[in-house]
């Protein structure tokens, strides 16, 4: 097995042994944390395909994420209410539902935005991926109907077949196996033909052109399955909180997926769960220590770009990147 | 129609002070390729100075002077620093490395001055309103707005076009090795194309601080408004970032306002929640247009 594998797995299997000791010692708050951590790294997982593999800087990804939360927190409270949706359909508290929709919606947001900006490249595709998230953003905190700025929370979480979901641990099971899930889905991906014509496009699209490749259709595929990565994870955060606001669409959210990815290792299979990791530990490390702690994550951050660009992973790995 | 001029007025002055972001952020881009997010931050960093000098001395105008050389002087001190080190990276690093700088001003900000915004007060020569011809009475400073911004417009034009500098700003834009072949000290030219640009931002957030309030955080709406200016104008342009950040500014106040008035008829009183909505996507539409029809922007250079 490659070096890299073998890290990926370690680190999957670091977290679930995380969780598992937590709940050992009795302690279902850090159970609740590994489970935080698993959905983040889940949406990083997603925003990875599209920028690790796909060399796409996209801004904007809390969209799909902040889609994913807002279809769960609509269709939860419409059904907690009995109100119908539009055309007379029911609302559902069913997960095994809410995760088709909420993907099917940010496949869609990532087809519209993903076909409107891809024409671009460079800077423009990082500010235009940007401004579309912070329209949806926008649009969020003025409509009333589901909350507004105040965002939108339901009682009771979603349900699972057989499952406990209220119960920190199967909860985490639910988030972890997807998880695990996305990153096989991601792993066999990125070794087919399409994960490496995509990749072709990210290190040379001139010459993928010359090959018979055109680079758009790709990336746009590329770019909608990342959305939908992102909606899952957004629906099960939604879950996790029982509440959804605009915010899980800001620009910060944005930055932070992208935090995740970059800190883990750009275009590393785990490298998101190692980053989601990090960060989370962080927070729940300095900021009982010092309000600021965002700004020492800041000087972190930096220096990571600056020194180490090959992030966690690579540091383990000692190598920049591979392909 | 009073209330039309009135805010026609107030989309020309909202983009005005987007030009004066816009084009620290598009000169920084066309001349070291570099995309900045952390510009905002230096438009906080402009009116907190502000606030803090005019707290101190009692006087607007030291204040002014203070947020430009505030802000200048943390620029060109983040450029030697840190922006340096990344003009050779790809734009991720670019994009990581100055939102890093993002968390690091702001929670140093949220440190330095707390949480709570500050007010400033105008003084006596630029309070109150005057009566334009069409029987509108404007605010002052709102007019000083316009006309420091249409000041800078020009300012800029005969900076680039016009002295030694702008020569070798245009030249360090289309040929970096070339130039510094030429004996030009290309690290202190960036030095001072981002510098300006900081100053520039920094002003922008002591005239905008002084109408709303300033506060930690300021900086980020207006930095993501001044990226779609950016995008709609084309990059590196200053032209365009003018006519984009007019184009932003007076689709963003009109919408605002006629809006919900106009959707009246159609949709009655579900009219209000709607069009503001609706207001608030408006921009982004325009951009989304915009780059359907032209992806470079107005301006751009074709890639």
């Amino acid at each position: 097995m490659r070096r890299e594998a073998i890290l990926d797995i370690a680190i999957f299997a670091l977290l679930v042994l995380f969780a598992l000791v937590a709940f050992a010692t009795g302690q279902n708050f850090a159970v609740t944390i590994a489970t935080k951590i698993a959905i983040l790294a889940l949406a990083g997982v997603g925003l990875n395909l599209a920028l690790g593999y796909g060399g796409l800087v996209s801004f904007g990804h809390a969209a799909f994420f902040g889609i994913g939360g807002y279809v769960t927190a609509i269709l939860a409270s419409h059904a907690a209410n009995y109100e119908p949706l539009a055309f007379g359909l029911p609302g559902t508290t069913q997960m095994l539902v809410i995760w088709p929709v909420a993907m099917i919606v940010a496949g869609i947001a990532g087809l519209v935005i993903g076909a409107l900006s891809l024409g671009t490249s460079g800077v423009y595709f990082i500010m235009v991926t940007l401004a579309f998230a912070q329209m949806l953003y926008y649009l969020a905190v003025s409509w009333p109907a589901y909350g507004g700025e105040d965002g939108l929370s339901f009682y009771v979480r979603n349900s699972f077949p057989g499952v406990n979901t209220l119960a920190p641990v199967p909860f985490f099971a639910i988030c972890a196996s997807l998880l695990a899930l996305a990153l096989l889905v991601s792993a066999c991906l990125t070794r087919s033909r399409f994960g490496l014509a995509l990749q072709a496009t990210r290190q040379n699209p001139m010459r993928t052109t010359a090959t018979g490749i055109r680079p758009f259709p790709v990336r746009l595929v590329a770019f909608v399955i990342s959305a939908m990565i992102c909606g899952l994870a957004g629906s099960l955060y939604a879950d996790l909180n029982r509440f959804v606001s605009p915010a899980s669409m800001s620009w910060h959210m944005s930055g932070e997926i992208m935090v995740f990815v970059i800190l883990g290792g750009v275009g590393r299979l785990a490298g998101p769960i190692a980053g989601a990791a990090v960060f989370i530990a962080l927070e729940q490390l300095l900021g009982p220590v010092s309000d600021y702690w965002l700004g020492l994550v800041g000087v972190l951050l930096l220096l990571i770009v600056l020194f180490a660009p090959g992030g966690i992973t690579g540091l383990i790995l000692r190598e920049k990147r591979h392909g | 129609m009073t209330l039309l001029i009135e805010q026609a007025l107030n989309g020309l002055q909202y983009g005005m002070m987007l030009f004066v972001m816009a084009a620290g952020l598009t000169l920084i881009f066309g001349v070291m390729g570099l995309i900045n997010l952390a510009h905002g931050s230096l438009y906080m960093v402009g009116a907190f100075a502000c606030a803090a000098v005019a707290a101190a001395t009692g006087s607007y105008w030291l204040g002014l002077v203070a947020s430009l050389i505030a802000a200048a002087f943390v620029g060109a001190l983040v450029e030697r620093l840190v922006i340096r080190r990344l003009y050779t990276r790809d734009h991720l690093d670019q994009v990581l490395a100055t939102f890093a700088l993002i968390l690091i001003f702001s929670e140093g900000t949220r440190w330095l001055f707390g949480s709570f915004p500050l007010y400033l007060s105008l003084p006596p020569a630029l309070a109150g309103a005057v009566s334009l011809p069409g029987g509108v009475t404007y605010p002052v400073f709102r007019l000083v707005i316009i006309a420091v911004g249409a000041l800078i417009a020009l300012g800029l034009w005969l900076l680039i076009g016009r002295t030694r500098l702008g020569i070798r700003i245009r030249a360090g834009e289309a040929d970096r090795e070339m130039i510094s072949a030429l004996g030009v000290d290309i690290g202190a030219l960036y030095t001072a194309v981002f510098a300006l640009g900081a100053a520039l931002a920094g002003m922008a957030g002591a005239l905008v601080g002084t109408l709303q309030s300033v506060q930690v955080g300021m900086g980020e709406p207006v930095l993501i408004l001044a990226f779609v200016t950016v995008v709609i104008g084309g990059i590196g342009s200053i032209k365009g970032a003018f006519i984009g950040a007019l184009l932003v500014g007076i689709t963003d106040t009109l919408g605002k306002a006629l809006l919900p008035v106009l959707l009246q008829p159609v949709l009655g009183a579900g009219a209000g929640p709607v069009g503001a909505a609706l207001a608030s996507v408006l921009i982004y539409l325009l951009m989304a247009v915009v780059l359907i029809w032209r992806p470079q922007g107005l301006y751009g250079a074709r890639a």
